[in-house]
């Protein structure tokens, strides 16, 4: 399982007061904590708030590559800022996001071929997220399609079914559930699968956010889920996501199974 | 037709053995002998019995070949290295076992100093296995052969911290062997990985079964080790050893077939040990490790 850590986000008010008062040490402590606990990438929000996002974005990567050389996951829906959070990645990055919007697809898939990036592709356009898998797929598939066109590996995309909180829109979960699923047979190399996991429990009372979390988690790791946008800090979520995918045959069994995986 | 080269994501760890003349072994990015894809950058070690006692149980055609050296591990050790050319010695504590000689520590410790002298080649030391005994003895000669960086064995899940404690102050490698249970074999890495003692000192044995006698399972768990190493899994990314002569030696066929019987059942039970992914074979026979080195030629530079 590849995860993302999504701390370093603009949204919380920690990583939002550190971009404000320039405090580098906030930032590399949630870096650092978040390798800690296994993240194999960093998400890198500067937030909506941001006065200056570019700079925002330019601050918040240097920071973090004084203290680690982790691939890094650029989240930002602004074209200039992408470009310029691809420029300062030593390792390969991540673009996070685009969608089967054509002129999006243009615009950073052509980015993702220029800076040798994955891209994570979420499952919707301008008429928004479809209700049903089906019409996800239908956008996995132009996802696909875009990454033959651009001369990208379909091994590099990272579909993202965009899973809506479960309190406002219920019926979506099993359905996204199914394209992680159906999304294997779209091409090969098939395509890699990631969820926005903590998207599932917005909005849910705070005292089941987490459950609501891990038991999504262990669900779509059943379903084939590679990536997951996640709380790697989250202890539980992480036991879970290690035992799911120790039942999935992903890793040998031993007693001290849990620490094995820590170890790696 | 384009051919598919597997790429693994991992490597195995590269142990080295020896002060002297050091040897690595381990160190593979691919599974052994398949073209283009094994990228093997110590090829597999072949490791020659030597006892501190005259192995009285051994078969004429065996004993034989080592003349009146066996009742001089000394020299017995020299023949070995000198005539043999083996890549190492493994020195069995045999007269340390209760109900043989039930020698001391020191006794075995003085035995292996003047071995460590005597040759060049690197060591692998194991007990008598009786295991409160090796406790002692082992404790002992660890600490003779201190910065000698011999590999000493064997720890297995209920007989462990003390061989760890002791191979980690003295520097030494360690066998830790689960017989036949890849999972208690993962579980015993992390165990002894736990006292502090580095993974890539350690050196994996799944217990040796041979030809007729257990070799498919004893092959089966190690292909399985090596594909985990091979795809990530810390700790099982770990060189492997087979104690090939002990258990040949100790079939019917070998003892009371015919001349070369023995010979080409420890040679045939090794060979398919190299196949499955090991990388130290412990033999007993002269005319065996020579055939087996010749193997080990071939398949790595054909």
């Amino acid at each position: 399982m590849f995860i993302i850590g999504e701390r370093i986000n603009g949204m919380f008010k920690d990583v939002a007061k550190a971009i404000k008062e320039k405090d580098k040490a906030v930032i590399q402590a949630l870096a650092l904590k978040q390798v800690s606990c296994k993240a194999n990438a960093l998400d890198v929000n500067v937030g909506p708030a941001s006065a200056n996002p570019k700079e925002a974005m330019e601050w918040l990567i240097k920071a973090i590559q004084e203290v680690t050389d982790i691939t890094l996951a650029i989240d930002t829906t602004k074209q200039d800022v992408m470009e310029t959070g691809l420029s300062l990645c030593k390792a390969k990055p991540i673009i996070n996001s685009a969608n089967a919007n054509e002129e999006k697809m243009k615009n950073l898939f052509s980015l993702a071929k220029k800076y040798n990036a994955s891209i994570i592709g979420l499952t919707m356009d301008k008429a928004g997220i479809p209700k049903d898998s089906e019409g996800r797929m239908e956008l996995a598939m132009k996802l696909v399609a875009a990454c033959v066109e651009y001369g990208i590996d379909t091994s590099e995309l990272y579909l993202d079914a965009v899973i809506l909180p479960v309190n406002v829109a219920q019926p979506h979960a099993k359905e996204v559930l199914k394209t992680i699923r159906d999304s294997k047979m779209l091409a090969d190399p098939a395509p890699k699968t990631v969820l926005g996991l903590s998207n599932v429990s917005q909005g849910s009372s705070m005292q089941y956010k987490n459950l609501i979390n891990r038991t999504f988690l262990t669900m779509a790791i059943a379903n084939g889920l590679d990536a997951a946008i996640m709380d790697a800090t989250d202890k539980e979520l992480m036991d879970s996501l290690i035992t799911a995918e120790l039942l999935m045959e992903k890793q040998l069994y031993c007693d001290s199974y849990l620490e094995a995986y820590r170890k790696k | 037709m384009e051919r598919l080269i597997e790429k693994w994501q991992d490597k195995i760890s590269e142990v080295v053995i020896g002060a002297k003349k050091p040897i690595k072994i381990g160190g593979e990015t691919g599974i052994y002998f398949i073209d283009g894809e094994d990228k093997c950058p110590n090829p597999p070690s072949v490791a020659m019995e030597v006892w501190d006692m005259e192995p009285e149980a051994w078969p004429e055609t065996l004993k034989s070949n080592f003349g009146s050296t066996l009742k001089d591990p000394v020299e017995w050790a020299k023949l070995c290295a000198d005539k043999f050319s083996t890549d190492l010695i493994c020195l069995r504590l045999a007269s340390t076992h209760p109900d043989t000689k039930n020698a001391s520590g020191q006794e075995a410790g003085k035995t292996l100093e003047k071995i460590l002298k005597a040759v060049s080649v690197p060591l692998i030391v194991i007990g008598s296995s009786a295991p409160e005994k090796d406790n002692e003895v082992m404790a002992h000669c660890a600490n003779v052969a201190k910065g000698e960086n011999c590999l000493f064995g064997i720890a297995t899940q209920n007989n462990y911290k003390t061989l760890t404690a002791a191979c980690l102050s003295s520097g030494h490698s360690i066998i830790s062997e689960a017989p036949i249970d890849i999972n208690i074999a993962k579980q015993l890495n992390i165990l002894i990985c736990d006292m502090q003692f580095p993974a890539d000192k350690i050196v994996i044995h799944h217990a040796t079964g041979a030809l007729g006698y257990g070799l498919e399972y004893t092959y089966s768990i190690m292909e399985r080790t090596r594909l985990a190493g091979l795809s990530g899994d810390k700790m099982l990314s770990m060189p492997m050893i087979n104690f090939v002569g002990q258990e040949v030696w100790r079939t019917k066929e070998a003892k009371t077939g015919q001349k070369d019987t023995g010979i080409l059942w420890e040679v045939v039970t090794a060979t398919a040990y190299l196949n499955s992914g090991a990388d130290i074979l412990v033999m007993n026979h002269p005319k065996a490790v020579e055939e087996i080195k010749k193997a080990i030629k071939k398949l790595i530079y054909n």
